[in-house]
């Protein structure tokens, strides 16, 4: 056999080997990642979690999310665009998953903020002034601290609530559930309890429509 | 067929240059594998190893075909610098992943740390240890290639 034809075979090979593999490990996180939602459903929603939305409504959007993390700031806007397409029959439970580093100080002026009734407003606020506030993927809370007027935030009351042992608990618990999960990124999407595998936008707007399809 | 042997002949090294090539394949695609299919995040001495692993991939691939008939010997000139690079980085990398030199001295950031095992194929078999492995390969084959065209 000729040398060239030797070598691109070879590299077709490695080419075709990885795409497979790839393929292969895919689906079998996928299968991991429906089996461990379904085993660990009590994991995916806490009563202590935000919820935004209709209460009564019957198809429940669970999300890890990460306020430093730039695909959850991106995907926030479409997540609303969901539950307003969709009146009544979509809500959002929010669920923290601070893998940046510092970002669980974030998170936790988040919690303070919800005490106050202002968590929509400081989520907004801080996905909008993100580059304010994150600098080389770490977060500065001080940075982010500065970002907060005009919302009408009790700061030292803020203050005082993001120190206290059950916003830690609510954080901490939020973690475990994730690993629990296998959600090792953000945002990471639950719908009804099951688990967005192919991450995407229109794969969760399908998600959301077959829920809604089975439930209305 | 005479004419392929000769050729043959003339290039003793031709098979050698080719299992190069192909350990540099492997570990190209299997550092993708790791990092852009599993998600591990490659750590600053992985950086290092990539850095010159990657090129050998393409310099063997071009040293496999010279321009003239006759067969490109210079190709360990160009290859054998980088594969002794990176495997100076692929033992200090197994030093640290090994604990022989602490924590304290090694250039990784806080959140990546290389000293972290990340997987173990068959319970004993590390990143760090494939990566000497293939760079040693690599050397030894070149020196042979080395030895065999100064005969």
């Amino acid at each position: 056999m000729k040398k060239n034809i030797i070598v691109a075979a070879t590299g077709i090979f490695f080419v075709l080997l990885f795409i497979v593999a790839a393929i292969l490990y895919n689906n079998q996180q996928d299968n991991a990642l429906s089996s461990a939602s379904l085993e660990n459903n009590e994991h995916v929603q806490r009563d202590h979690s935000v919820i935004m939305g209709p209460l009564d409504a019957k198809v429940t959007i669970v999300e890890f999310f990460d306020p430093a993390c730039g695909t959850c700031s991106a995907f926030y806007p479409l997540v609303k665009k969901l539950m307003k397409d969709n009146p009544g029959k979509v809500n959002l439970v929010l669920r923290y998953l601070p893998l940046h580093q510092n970002s669980d100080v974030i998170v936790s002026i988040l919690d303070a903020a919800r005490l106050q009734d202002r968590f929509a407003q400081t989520l907004a606020r801080a996905y909008q002034t993100r580059n304010a506030w994150i600098e080389h993927h770490v977060a500065s809370p001080e940075k982010f601290w500065a970002q907060l007027s005009g919302l009408g935030l009790d700061m030292q009351q803020l203050n005082e609530d993001m120190q206290g042992p059950e916003i830690a608990r609510r954080i901490k618990l939020d973690i475990l559930d994730a690993q629990q999960l296998n959600v090792s990124k953000t945002p990471g999407f639950f719908v009804n309890g099951k688990p967005l595998v192919q991450f995407g936008y229109q794969q969760l707007q399908d998600l959301v429509e077959s829920e809604i399809a089975a439930h209305y | 067929m005479t004419q392929n042997k000769i050729k043959t002949a003339e290039r003793p090294g031709w098979g050698l240059i080719f299992s190069c090539w192909l350990i540099a394949m492997a570990a190209l695609f299997g550092s993708l594998f790791l990092s852009e299919v599993m998600g591990l995040q490659p750590c600053v001495l992985c950086w290092w190893q990539r850095i010159f692993i990657y090129p050998l991939a393409v310099l063997f691939l071009v040293g496999m075909f010279p321009q003239g008939a006759k067969e490109d010997r210079s190709v360990v000139r160009y290859t054998l610098p980088l594969a002794v690079i990176g495997w100076g980085f692929a033992v200090y990398h197994a030093l640290v992943y090994s604990g022989v030199i602490p924590q304290a001295l090694q250039p990784c950031s806080e959140e990546l740390s290389c000293a972290d095992i990340n997987l173990q194929l068959m319970g004993f078999v590390t990143i760090p240890m494939l990566s000497i492995f293939a760079y040693s390969a690599i050397i030894i084959l070149l020196l042979i290639y080395r030895k065999r065209s100064f005969q």
